[in-house]
C-alpha cells in the first residue's frame, strides 16, 4: 500500500492546490440570529474595519439577540475577490453583507451571488439621498438595484512641488497636453537625475491599479475607449490603444517612470505613497483621489507636510482635445449575499452601516467623494483634506469601467500589452495587436468592433 | 496488495466457503478507514478536478451560476493558448535542472562526503542542509525571496566586494527559483541517500580495494548499483513534490515578469483564481496530474526492476 499512498500525497499536493482555497470553511449562523459581514481590511485599509465595529455596535443595540460576526478578509484587492468568490459558492460560508468592488457587481449577478434589493431600497426613505450616478454602480444587466454605494473616487496627477520647482516648473502645474508631461518630466530628470519624474503604473503586478491609475486615463484621452456602451461591443485595433502604449514606453525607456523591475512589483504603490512622494524622490504620478488617506493622521504612511507640499492636476488629454481632461472612477458598495436566511436583518445593518454618521466617517478617513448628497454638504467631509473640492470636480470628466462579466479578463489582456511594452517583449504595435487577438478570443468575434 | 495470505491455514470448519469469504472480507477491515480516507481527500478532489475540466465552471458571472458541459473545449484552447506550451517546458526545466539533477546529485554528493568526513563536520553540514528542509515552505520561500530580491542579501553580499547585483528574480526568474528549490529540497535526497549508502556492504567495498578498484570505479560499480533501488524512489519523490511546488514561485516570482516561471501549477492556479475561469484552470490541473501519475508510473516500473 506504501507507494501508492506517497504517489497519492503527492498528487494531491497537486489537487489541494485546487482544493485548499475552498476549505475555509466558518461556522454556519445559528438559526438566524447571526448575520456574517465579510469585508477587506489590510494594514493600509482600515476605515472601513472601523465603519463595521461602529455598526456592529450601533445594530447590536438596537436588535437584542442578534449577533454581527465581522469577518474581515486581509488581502489585496484581487485576492479580496477571490475569496470572497470562493466563499459565495457554498451556502455554509456565503455572507449576509459584504463588501463588493463596483465593477464585480454586474458578473457576480449574473453568477447569482448577490441579492435584487428594489423592493427594500424603495422602502428606504434615505436612498433619495444617494446621487443618481452612484445609484447606477450597483446596477445589474436587468435594470435591477443590486447594491448599495459607499463612496466613489476620481484619478488625477498627483504631484510634490518642491521636486517641481526645482527643476523650473511653475506650480500650480497643469499639463494640457501628454507633450507637456513629458516635457516637464525631462526636466525634473535633467535637475536632479536621482528622482523619478512621473510614473505611471503597468504590467500585471498592480493589477486593476494598472488599468485604472495609468493605461485608462491614458486611453480614454485619446478620444478612444474599451468598450463601446452604445454597441455592446470591445474595441479593437483603435489608434489611441497604440499611441498610449506608445506612451508608456516613451516614460519607461527614457526612465521617466520607476524600473519596469519596480513596476511588476505588486507593493510598488507601497513605495509610491510611502517612500518616494514624501521624501521628493518622486515629481509626480497619477493616483486615486483616496491618495490623502494615506498622509493624514492615521494613515499608514502618515506625512505631515502632504497638505502644502503635494498638488493634484487634472490627467490631460492627448492633444488637448476637448473635454480636456480625463479622469477614472471606481468605488465599493455593500450587497447582500443571494443565500442570506435573513435578508431582513442582512439589510437593516446595511442601511445602519451606509447611514449618515458612518458613510461620513468612511468618506473622510478613507477619501472617499459622497455618494450621499447630507455627506457631500457636510462641513466636516468638505474640510477632510485641501483636496477635496479638486478632486470632487473631476466627475465632471471621468469615465466608469464596462463592468461586464468579460470585463476582468479584458482588464488582465490590457495590463499584459502593458507589460509586454515596458519590459521591451513587444513594440507598441505589437502588443496591441496581440491584445486584440485575445479580445477576439476571449468574447468572440460577435462581441467585438473594430474603430 | 502486500496482504498475507492466511486462508491456506488452519481447517476450514462447516461452510468453508461463507467463512472463506467472511475472513477475506474481515482481512480488508483494518485497510479500510485509510481506503475511505484517501477516496474522499484524494480521489474526489482528482475526480471533480477532472469533471470540472470539461465544464466552463466559473468563480462570477453566469457560468458561476449554471456550469455547461463543454467537453473538451478547455483541453482544445491548451493548444492554442501561447502561455501553455511555454509553461508545459518552464516546468520540464524547473523539474529536470531543480530535482532529477540539482537535488538528487547534490544530495548524493553530499551524502557521499558526509560518510568520508568526520563526524563533526558531517553533523555540522547536515544540520545546515536541513534547515532549509525544515522551514514550512512559506517560510522557505520568503528567505529565498529575501535572498535574492533587489534589496536582498545576496545584492548586499555582493555589494561588500563592491559588485553592482542584478534584480535576480526580474533578470534570471527561472535560474532563481531553481536553485531556491535545489536548496529547500536537497536534504530530503542527502536523507534518503544518507540511509541508502549505510546499508552498501563493507566487505564488497574492501573487496574491491583489494583488487585495485579506484574510488570512481567503486561508486560507479559498487556503491550505485547497491542503491539503485533507492535512487529511483528518491527520483520518483523529488520529481512529484517539484512538480507539485506552487508556493515557492508564487511568493519569489508569482510567475513573472511576463510568464516567464509561470510553471503549470502557476498557470492552473492563475486561470482558475486569477481568472475566475476554474474550468481551464482545473483541465492544466488534470494534465499536471496525468504528467504526475505517468512519472509515478515510470518509476514504480524502475524500482520494480531494481529489486533483485
Amino acid at each position: 500500500m506504501r507507494r501508492p499512498v506517497r504517489t497519492g500525497a503527492a498528487l494531491l499536493g497537486v489537487v489541494g492546490l485546487l482544493a485548499s482555497a475552498a476549505c475555509s470553511a466558518q461556522p454556519q449562523a445559528v438559526n438566524g440570529q447571526t448575520i456574517k459581514i465579510v469585508y477587506q481590511k489590510t494594514d493600509s485599509f482600515t476605515a472601513l474595519d472601523k465603519v463595521f465595529q461602529d455598526a456592529k455596535q450601533e445594530f447590536e443595540a438596537a436588535h437584542a439577540g442578534v449577533t454581527v460576526d465581522l469577518e474581515p478578509i486581509q488581502a489585496n484587492d484581487d485576492d479580496y475577490g477571490t475569496k470572497l468568490a470562493l466563499a459565495q459558492r457554498s451556502p455554509d460560508t456565503a455572507p449576509d453583507v459584504f463588501y463588493e468592488d463596483t465593477f464585480k457587481v454586474r458578473s457576480d449577478v449574473d453568477a447569482g451571488y448577490l441579492l435584487k434589493l428594489d423592493s427594500r431600497l424603495s422602502a428606504w426613505d434615505e436612498w433619495s439621498k444617494f446621487n443618481e450616478a452612484a445609484k447606477a454602480a450597483g446596477r445589474g444587466d436587468d435594470g435591477g438595484i443590486y447594491a448599495v454605494p459607499l463612496g466613489t473616487d476620481t484619478r488625477a496627477i498627483w504631484y510634490n512641488k518642491t521636486v517641481l520647482q526645482k527643476a523650473g516648473i511653475p506650480v500650480p502645474w497643469h499639463p494640457k497636453t501628454w507633450d507637456d508631461i513629458l516635457s516637464a518630466a525631462r526636466k525634473m530628470k535633467a535637475a536632479d537625475p536621482s528622482v523619478i519624474p512621473f510614473s505611471m503604473y503597468a504590467g500585471k503586478g498592480t493589477g486593476e491599479g494598472t488599468v485604472m491609475q495609468s493605461f485608462y486615463e491614458l486611453l480614454y484621452g485619446t478620444g478612444s475607449s474599451l468598450y463601446s456602451e452604445s454597441d455592446k461591443k470591445w474595441v479593437v485595433g483603435s489608434k489611441g490603444f497604440t499611441d498610449s502604449l506608445q506612451f508608456l514606453k516613451t516614460l519607461y525607456d527614457e526612465k521617466l517612470s520607476v524600473t519596469p523591475a519596480d513596476a511588476l512589483d505588486s507593493n510598488v504603490w507601497k513605495k509610491v505613497f510611502g517612500q518616494w512622494l514624501p521624501q521628493g524622490k518622486m515629481g509626480a504620478t497619477v493616483e486615486g483621489s483616496y491618495a490623502p488617506s494615506f498622509w493624514q493622521k492615521g494613515g499608514s504612511y502618515e506625512w505631515a507636510g502632504y497638505a502644502q507640499d503635494m498638488g493634484v492636476a487634472m490627467f490631460p488629454t492627448q492633444f488637448g482635445q476637448d473635454p480636456h481632461g480625463v479622469s477614472m472612477s471606481g468605488g465599493w458598495t455593500l450587497a447582500l449575499g443571494a443565500k442570506t436566511k435573513s435578508p431582513d436583518l442582512a439589510f437593516t445593518f446595511l442601511t445602519t452601516a451606509v447611514n449618515k454618521k458612518n458613510a461620513l466617517a468612511f468618506d473622510e478617513n478613507n477619501s472617499q467623494i459622497a455618494v450621499r448628497a447630507d455627506v457631500a454638504s457636510d462641513p466636516g467631509y468638505q474640510g477632510a483634506n485641501p483636496f477635496v473640492k479638486d478632486v470632487s470636480d473631476l466627475v465632471a470628466v471621468t469615465h466608469y469601467r464596462p463592468a461586464t462579466a468579460d470585463y476582468p479578463k479584458i482588464s488582465l489582456a490590457v495590463q499584459q500589452a502593458t507589460e509586454a511594452v515596458i519590459t521591451g517583449k513587444q513594440s507598441p504595435a505589437e502588443a496591441a495587436a496581440e491584445y486584440d487577438a485575445s479580445v477576439k478570443k476571449l468574447v468572440g468575434e460577435a462581441k467585438v468592433m473594430q474603430k | 496488495m502486500a496482504v498475507p495470505d492466511i486462508s491456506q491455514r488452519g481447517p476450514l470448519g462447516p461452510g468453508p466457503r461463507l467463512r472463506g469469504a467472511l475472513r477475506r472480507g474481515l482481512r480488508w477491515l483494518p485497510v479500510l478507514p485509510s481506503v475511505l480516507l484517501l477516496a474522499l481527500f484524494m480521489a474526489a478532489p482528482v475526480a471533480w478536478s477532472f469533471y470540472a475540466s470539461f465544464t466552463d465552471a466559473a468563480l462570477t458571472g453566469k457560468a458561476a451560476l449554471n456550469p455547461q458541459w463543454v467537453g473538451l473545449d478547455n483541453y482544445a484552447r491548451m493548444l492554442t493558448d501561447p502561455v501553455f506550451p511555454l509553461s508545459a517546458w518552464l516546468t520540464v526545466v524547473f523539474v529536470a535542472v531543480s530535482a532529477i539533477l540539482g537535488q538528487n546529485a547534490v544530495g548524493l554528493v553530499i551524502a557521499l562526503l558526509m560518510t568520508r568526513s568526520g563526524g563533526a563536520t558531517a553533523s555540522l553540514v547536515g544540520t545546515a542542509v536541513v534547515a532549509a528542509w525544515v522551514l514550512p515552505e512559506i517560510v522557505a520561500a520568503f528567505a529565498a525571496y529575501a535572498y535574492f530580491s533587489q534589496d536582498g542579501t545576496l545584492n548586499q553580499l555582493l555589494g561588500t566586494f563592491g559588485v553592482q547585483g542584478a534584480n535576480w528574480l526580474y533578470a534570471f526568474p527561472m535560474p532563481a527559483i531553481i536553485l531556491a528549490n535545489v536548496w529547500r529540497g536537497t536534504a530530503f535526497s542527502m536523507l534518503v541517500y544518507r540511509a541508502a549508502l549505510s546499508d552498501v556492504p563493507r566487505d564488497i567495498s574492501e573487496a574491491a580495494l583489494m583488487d585495485g578498484a579506484r574510488g570512481w570505479q567503486r561508486l560507479a560499480f559498487i556503491t550505485l548499483p547497491v542503491i539503485r533501488g533507492s535512487i529511483a524512489t528518491n527520483l520518483m519523490l523529488t520529481t512529484l513534490q517539484t512538480l507539485a511546488v506552487f508556493t515557492l514561485i508564487w511568493v519569489m516570482t508569482a510567475g513573472g515578469p511576463s510568464n516567464a516561471s509561470t510553471t503549470l501549477p502557476v498557470l492552473a492556479y492563475q486561470e482558475a483564481f486569477k481568472l475566475g475561469d476554474i474550468g481551464y484552470g482545473t483541465a492544466i490541473a488534470s494534465v499536471l496530474i496525468l504528467i504526475g501519475m505517468f512519472f509515478g508510473a515510470v518509476y514504480v516500473r524502475l524500482i520494480r526492476g531494481a529489486k533483485p
